[in-house]
């Protein structure tokens, strides 16, 4: 019997020999038949997008302005001075596990590996900015991601371009004090936020609190489960409660929920103000009539049409190319995948100067993305003004200046009202410094030298 | 032919007594851990190991925790994902606040932690059966996703609510690159298994299973109900608890309570109802299906060159999969695990079968 065990254990080896063999064979043959598949020389941009799920409604327009305007890029200009984009998109319904998912799958493809990421989710955003460490791509989060992640020392490949949470979650309180006239007037007013309870909507309440301590106004939080369809006691509380503001801090299914509640409970639309992620029209048609009045942040692009949507419509629409309806092109959400495809390429652009006109790697994209600036006399040659906000970005300041102005919903249509908002530094910027050092400490990361790496 | 026993005489207790009695099967475990430590990190991908290898291992673990609980010892749970999130977070605050720790010292301490805490959610088992007792173990998962939600000493005032981990740091060794975590993985696996197996073999096993067969006639042959239902909680908590730190180190390295949130614990429960109740291999097989058949069946379209929306896919492999969970439990409602046993009979006789 002894002899017996000796035998298939020799077997056994042999078996498993041939298997491995067998098997590294085969992975030899992929290595070689890779760079042959590779020679086409396209820049690849991975998108995740989520075209199903209770986050559909602003997922679509969103991912349909990114894909429309890459296959814009190829259509009108031939590429970004001439080399080709190539996408592929990967359906992520808004959770962090699939999302992770898509982006192991998409972060090796192409001939140089993914440009950049745009995660669409504060929660994958988290998730992935772990990993981008190793793997040198950069993650583009516009106007969502991680507020603290603007400190480009600690975050190395995180650009909230156009602003965070506590960007907008300022200027949102600006606006009503400018409303009640005055910071000082804020004293002893409620504001309630009503916030999806996950990262996403958490994470402007630092920011609120801290106002609230200097202005002495009383924050209430009102967290709304995923996927925010059920919102009766939330809303049953603001009646009780009656707050002079509510902030809506919300996405997909849950922005039009919270205006129907609203009207339902008889509370003012034109005192709810929602973040850049709750005013598109999406979150208020739903509503029907019931959503006049309500308002919330536009940041980069409003809604309505330029020369850029010009050049879609004959590029891509009227060749039967495009991602949506027609009649969808120029949505605020529509816009803004837009922009975020727009300083993804210019980004890019920027690289090529540096590196050359070829496919770049996510680490030089890296360096076009610290060394964007796009003015207004640069918007105006893409087409996009009107519809951008200049930014410029440096290797410690990974966003840029926040502008942002208000939009409200007359039933029909989003208008544009007077006063930019511009995010308050001094008390943004001591936050971002002690949250990033508190991320650095956590994740015994070593601090980038800026200045050592400009020289 | 090949797969038969005959010939193979047991001339001593310990070969009676041996996990894996017949020579072939040892031999084919022997080759299939050779081949999972030996070979697979050098010919797997990257985007394998992270996608598939690593949340497979590490849901099977938790599977296996859950199993000894409720194919074991017949106490139905659904919020073993909160005993995940126990783990996770226990490991997270024990790193983050005595950071000397060994990266193993911080595993085994989270396991106990979820297993003290599975203890007190096993408690109502010993006045409630089946589903009532199924119910009654929802608490624990609405408890715990509001606990992590709301008190912020457990994400260190975390101003979004998610937490973020150290590396993985043991005896000099950090586990970085995805070979390293598969291997590491694989080993915690391989020891948990081996324990597992031991201890549905050992008396606290038969005790379990007696409980699970029928609780009365168990009492009348003197097993203490409180004990082994409790410890039935204590040990599937602790394997759960386990499962879920490496969940939230391993594979997500930065996490937000809904991670660990219903549809998780639901997972676990199908994976073992589609694996097989009361069979280890049974949760190997559970995981495989619930983690990779998603995954491939999402991406069959794009190797087919089938040009459909990424939308359309996704609905596609959603109703194929619910499609695939309803034609194996018609197939063999005991599981996976079965129909392998039934393979194995078949072979056993094959080219002659009666």
């Amino acid at each position: 019997m002894k002899q017996g065990a000796k035998y298939a254990v020799l077997a056994a080896s042999f078996a498993v020999a041939a298997a491995f063999g067998s098997t590294a064979a085969l992975a030899q043959a992929k290595k070689a038949e890779a760079p042959a598949a590779k020679g086409g020389g396209e820049q690849f941009f991975p998108v995740l997008s989520y075209r199903t799920g209770a986050y559909a409604p602003n997922g679509i327009p969103f991912a349909n302005g990114y894909v429309d305007y890459l296959k814009l890029i190829n259509a009108r200009d031939g590429g970004i001075n001439g080399v080709k984009v190539v996408f592929e998109e990967c359906e992520t319904g808004y959770a962090t596990d699939k999302g992770v998912e898509c982006y192991e799958r998409l972060k090796g493809k192409g001939s140089t590996g993914a440009t950049a990421f745009h995660p669409l989710s504060t929660g994958i955003t988290f998730a992935v900015t772990d990993k981008s460490f190793a793997d040198k791509i950069p993650i583009i989060t516009t106007g969502y991601g991680r507020a603290d992640s603007v400190d480009g020392t600690v975050f190395g490949w995180n650009f909230p371009l156009g602003g965070t949470y506590w960007d907008a979650a300022d200027m949102l309180v600006q606006h009503v004090g400018k409303k009640e006239g005055g910071l000082d007037k804020l004293k002893g007013k409620k504001i309630a936020l009503v916030y999806h309870d996950s990262p996403y909507g958490k994470e402007p309440i630092a920011l609120l609190q801290e106002r609230a301590r200097m202005h002495g106004y009383e924050l209430l939080l009102l967290p709304v489960t995923h996927p925010g369809v059920e919102q009766k006691a939330t809303w049953l509380q603001i009646r009780q409660q009656r707050p002079d503001y509510v902030f809506l801090w919300g996405w997909g299914v849950m922005n039009s929920t919270a205006i129907k509640e609203a009207v339902a409970t008889g509370y003012p639309r034109e005192k709810m103000y929602g973040v850049w992620w709750s005013g598109a029209e999406p979150d208020v048609t739903p509503a029907g009539d019931g959503a006049k009045g309500y308002s919330s942040l536009v940041f980069f692009a409003p809604a309505g049409q330029g020369q850029v949507h010009k050049d879609m419509i004959k590029y891509v629409y009227d060749k039967g190319q495009g991602a949506g309806k027609k009649e969808e092109v120029g949505e605020v959400l529509y816009n803004r995948g837009m922009a975020a495809a727009m300083v993804t390429v210019e980004a890019v652009r920027k690289a090529q100067v540096k590196y050359g006109k070829k496919p770049l790697k996510g680490e030089e994209v890296r360096w076009g993305l610290e060394n964007l600036s796009i003015d207004d006399a640069a918007i105006k040659k893409l087409g996009f003004t009107g519809f951008m906000t200049p930014v410029s970005t440096s290797c410690v300041n990974h966003a840029g200046e926040a502008q942002a102005t208000i939009h409200s919903w007359d039933g029909k249509k989003w208008n544009v009202q007077p006063g930019v908002y511009h995010a308050d530094n001094s008390i943004i910027k001591p936050m971002i410094r002690s949250s990033a050092e508190k991320y650095a400490a956590e994740k015994k990361l070593t601090k980038r030298d800026c200045a050592k790496e400009a020289g | 032919m090949f797969y038969r026993e005959n010939g193979q005489f047991k001339s001593t207790y310990a070969s009676d007594q041996q996990m894996l009695p017949i020579l072939q099967d040892r031999a084919f475990m022997l080759g299939l851990l050779v081949l999972a430590i030996g070979a697979a990190p050098f010919v797997v991908s990257d985007y394998v190991f992270l996608s598939l290898l690593i949340p497979f291992l590490i849901l099977a673990l938790a599977a296996i925790g859950l199993n000894l609980l409720v194919g074991y010892c017949g106490q139905i749970s659904i919020g073993h994902a909160a005993f995940m999130a126990v783990g996770a977070y226990a490991a997270y605050n024990l790193a983050l606040r005595i950071p000397q720790l060994n990266f193993l010292v911080v595993l085994v301490l989270s396991g106990l932690i979820a297993a003290a805490v599975g203890i007190l959610f096993g408690v109502p088992s010993l006045r409630i059966k089946g589903l009532y007792l199924a119910v009654a173990t929802l608490a624990a998962q609405f408890f715990m996703d509001w606990l992590f939600a709301r008190v912020k000493w457990f994400t260190n005032y975390s101003s979004s609510g998610s937490v973020s981990t150290a590396p993985i740091e043991m005896f000099g060794w950090t586990v970085d690159t995805p070979a390293e975590k598969y291997l590491f993985l694989l080993g915690v696996l391989i020891v948990l298994t081996l324990v597992a197996k031991n201890l549905v073999r050992s008396h606290i096993g038969r005790e379990w299973m007696a409980m699970r067969d029928m609780d009365v006639a168990a009492e009348v042959i003197g097993i203490r109900p409180v004990y082994a239902k409790l410890t039935a909680f204590a040990v599937s908590a602790f394997y759960c608890g386990i499962a879920g730190a490496l969940w939230g180190f391993v594979h997500l390295g930065a996490w937000e309570p809904l991670a660990f949130n219903l549809t998780v614990s639901l997972n676990l429960l199908f994976m073992i109802i589609i694996g097989g109740m009361g069979s280890l291999l049974g949760s190997f097989f559970g995981a495989a299906f619930i983690v990779a058949l998603p995954i491939i069946l999402d991406q069959v379209p794009l190797w087919l060159g089938v040009p459909i929306s990424t939308a359309m896919a996704s609905h596609l492999a959603s109703m194929i999969f619910g499609a695939l969970i309803v034609f194996f439990l018609v197939v063999e409602p005991h599981g996976l695990a079965r129909l392998w046993a039934i393979g194995k009979e078949k072979l056993r006789l094959w080219p002659f079968p009666h």
